[in-house]
């Protein structure tokens, strides 16, 4: 049994105290990050990365972490949909569609807790499923080439930009966006400097982590002096919560379905947990029917897209270990993260770094159960702190931002830089354009411009070369679905808007 | 604030002060940050000359990474260059860099290589299942038709790895060399995988990085890049007997400033010779996937001399530099 074995050095490293308690922390503001409204995993982690380099961490203890403050995002972010009817997150929007409802009949207790117990059968099966098909998908990579890297990398802004928008042309330009970027730098092939006006700064490339908190975090800011501090209050009292011990037992087959479904999606590049979600709650409401209520405030319509999303965000870490491909922006930010501890995701992981492989999932279980602890009893603790004033915690996220990125460089060039993100981030949220294809596009454009290069040179320039194989063409076939999909299916498909009183 | 400026002004006054009477520790420059190839030189030679007793005091060692060594280049030559106390960490990636003008201009006459005590040996791997048995099978094929075998590498175009199959390739007789294919990858790991996957005919890389993929018995190994064969690797044939005159090894060694006397120089040698001869550093070769490789003093100096020349001269030919 080499999982056993291979859980055992996992817990043999994540169950040291020093690393617990990381766990325990990160899962404690993880579920705050995401139980705010605006700021979702994604702003989460990349606000924090800076700080597990400030505070000097190893490799597995900044993995542990991170992780768990992503798996707490997920958790976090049901709390405001159900209670404030704000999503914390785009995957938690979803859940606001039975859960406020329920909220308002006076079960936002049940809602809360119910949600909870599907966060975590979703993210403890997802992390089985991790377990047991990374290893399998590691060996896959012997059949992936540079043709096959340069389809896959396209999969993933395809179906990114198919299923993160609702314009596919804002998604386009988005990952153009980024693949410019990317360019900025000296040319891995040629050692010519490329659209860097002659500046110093600029010949290392533009680093995501800048890009990723300039975008996210900042930008976040710029929102808020926009609408000069208007904060949002929580409407709904919440009174006694109990454990809905019937509610938790007559969902047991749809949170089991909902985790399947979460799963596969989270391991499509570029999907995430967004999808997961959607296609848990489109496919529970179906088998529900007409007579399932679904959007009046039932139990399955919480549970479905709460085990989905979660499911989707440990299927998300399977591309993102094995292939070095993220599944979803949080996976993506994650592998910015592994990329400067000098990890390099891909096949070899497994075997060159299993203990930060099998570290890693030994405490995303850990996470599990600590977060499922932890949001039962203390979900009033959570609702507290949501109460707080924006005006206290914005100036916050702004200076560790600053803080965390001139500790990564240590130059004031970074962070004008970080401002110039967050203004473009600003305009673009403003343009309805999403900024999770910049980042993909940051992240993997130089990945994907190699592999096209080395893709040339071994076909002699060929561009036939780049679908001359099954699993290419099955990759491109399956980006330009992914991509051209969702505009077909709009029409028959709308996707569900929040609803407003 | 004022009392940390203070103990640093003092501790830069009493060096200032000490630094030319040579009775202060001598001062290893590993030019990169800790953890790297040029730290572990560095922290191991020092820590050996100091138990051996080559050396009274222990060795400082300073990191001054930038530059890809460049920036601590240019600090030996233009501001140490006549200081014996100075050992400088260098590898083959140094006099790669100085052949194709990497540093700024500085040439490789700027200092004194010292010499190099173990080398990560240069392989030339395929596929378990390749048709290529001997190096002369894969030369063979690549003069009758070069675009049939690419090659995977973990340096990029131009790089150490790169230049290994051409060295070999020219040895053999074959001259086009622009027409040979070359990926660099991310990692001598990546190049493997895409070798075993059949997308790249050959790896060239470093012993240390096949390893594991040897014991899984997924490669073959058609050459390794050195004098003799292998300790540990008996079986693997050296590319010399195979009748491609070919050392390339990624080796560890130390350069000393230019303007140091030939007393000093010949000094340094003499204690690297001895941390070759210990049994701390055989272990330390062993436990880090090297393998002895011993060149110092004025056959050293030629050595690199040699590497220089005949790496500038690979790279023009296929133009990576003018």
């Amino acid at each position: 049994m080499e999982i056993i074995d291979n859980l055992a050095l996992g817990f043999s490293i994540a169950l040291s105290p020093y690393t617990l308690m990381l766990a325990v922390i990160g899962c404690f503001l993880g579920t705050i990050i995401g139980a705010l409204p605006g700021l979702g995993p994604s702003n989460g982690v990349a606000i924090l990365i800076p700080l597990t380099f400030t505070l000097g961490l190893d490799a597995t203890s900044a993995l542990v972490l991170m992780t768990s403050v992503y798996y707490g995002a997920m958790y976090g972010g049901r709390i405001s949909s159900i209670l404030l009817n704000i999503p914390g997150d785009e995957p938690a929007l979803m859940t606001t569609l039975d859960g406020y409802p329920m909220a308002k009949a006076g079960r936002g207790g049940d809602a809360l807790v119910l949600s909870g117990v599907a966060s975590f059968v979703g993210a403890f099966l997802a992390t089985i499923g991790l377990m047991l098909l990374a290893p399998m998908l590691a060996r896959v990579a012997y059949l992936f080439g540079p043709a096959e890297y340069f389809a896959l990398y396209m999969l993933a802004f395809c179906t990114l930009g198919g299923m993160a928008s609702n314009n596919q042309a804002k998604a386009a330009i988005a990952s153009c966006i980024g693949l410019g970027i990317a360019m900025i730098g000296v040319d891995n092939s040629s050692g010519l400097p490329r659209l860097t006006g002659g500046n110093l700064h600029l010949m290392d490339g533009v680093d995501f982590l800048v890009a990723i908190v300039g975008l996210f975090a900042i930008s976040e800011v710029f929102f808020f002096i926009e609408s000069h501090g208007k904060g949002s209050s929580i409407g709904i009292k919440l009174e006694k919560v109990t454990i809905p011990w019937k509610d938790i037992y007559e969902t047991k087959w749809t949170m089991l379905r909902a985790s399947g479904i979460g799963f596969i999606a989270g391991i499509l590049p570029g999907a995430g947990a967004s999808l997961g979600s959607f296609l848990a709650y489109m496919s529970e409401k179906s088998i529900a029917g007409e007579k399932g209520g679904f959007g009046t405030g039932v139990p399955k319509g919480v549970a479905a897209p709460e085990a989905g999303n979660n499911a989707a965000a440990g299927g998300a870490l399977v591309p993102m270990l094995t292939l070095g491909v993220p599944g979803s922006g949080t996976t993506a930010v994650l592998l910015a993260l592994l990329m400067t501890l000098n990890i390099t995701p891909g096949p070899t992981l497994f075997t060159d770094r299993p203990e930060v492989v099998w570290g890693l999932i030994a405490s995303l279980l850990i996470a599990n159960v600590v977060l499922l602890l932890m949001n039962v009893p203390m979900v009033k603790i959570f609702v507290r702190i949501l109460q707080v004033p924006a005006w206290i915690l914005l100036p916050g996220v702004t200076m560790v931002s600053f803080v965390g990125i001139y500790s990564l460089s240590g130059s004031y060039f970074d962070l004008v830089l970080m401002v110039g993100f967050g203004a473009l981030g600003y305009v673009l949220r403003k343009l309805d354009i999403p900024t999770v294809p910049v980042i993909l596009g940051i992240l993997l454009g130089g990945h994907m411009e190699d592999a096209l290069r080395r893709a040339m040179v071994l076909s002699d320039g060929d561009v036939a070369y780049l679908v001359s194989s099954p699993i290419a063409i099955v990759l491109w076939v399956a980006a330009i679905l992914g991509f051209v999909a969702p505009m077909m299916l709009r029409k028959f498909l709308e996707k569900p808007q929040r609803v407003t009183d | 604030m004022t009392h940390h400026f203070f103990k640093a002004f003092v501790m830069g006054a009493v060096l200032t002060i000490s630094a030319p009477t040579s009775v202060i520790a001598a001062e290893c420059i590993a030019p990169a940050n800790p953890g790297g190839g040029w730290d572990f030189t560095c922290r191991q030679i020092g820590k050996i000359m100091y138990e051996i007793g080559a050396v009274d005091k222990p060795i400082q060692v300073t990191n001054m990474a930038g530059g890809g060594g460049g920036l601590a280049y240019g600090h030996v030559v233009n501001e140490r260059d006549t200081d014996a106390d100075l050992i400088v960490a260098a590898s083959s990636a140094t006099s790669t860099r100085l052949a194709q003008n990497a540093y700024a201009g500085m040439t490789a006459d700027q200092v004194r290589f010292v010499g190099a005590i173990g080398a990560d040996p240069g392989v030339i791997v395929v596929a378990a299942d390749s048709p290529f048995k001997t190096l002369g099978d894969m030369v063979d094929a690549i003069k009758a038709n070069p675009g049939s075998v690419a090659f995977a590498g973990g340096s990029a175009v131009g790089g150490f790895d790169h230049l290994k199959p051409l060295m070999i390739l020219q040895r053999g007789g074959f001259t086009d060399i622009t027409k040979v294919k070359y990926i660099g990858l991310d990692g001598g790991a990546d190049a493997i995988t895409q070798t075993v996957g059949g997308f790249t005919q050959v790896m060239t890389g470093d012993m240390s990085e096949i390893v594991g993929f040897l014991k899984a018995g997924e490669i073959r190994v058609l050459a390794v890049l050195t004098d003799e064969r292998v300790p540990g690797f008996e079986k693997i044939p050296t590319a010399k007997e195979q009748g491609f005159d070919v050392v390339a090894v990624n080796w560890r060694g130390l350069y000393v400033p230019k303007g140091v006397s030939d007393d000093t120089f010949n000094e340094w040698a003499s204690k690297l010779q001895q941390v070759a001869d210990s049994d701390a550093w055989k272990e330390a070769m062993v436990a880090n996937g090297l393998a002895p490789f011993t060149k110092v003093g004025g056959d050293f100096q030629s050595y690199v001399d040699g590497l220089v020349t005949e790496i500038r001269q690979l790279s023009k030919d296929i133009g990576v530099i003018q």
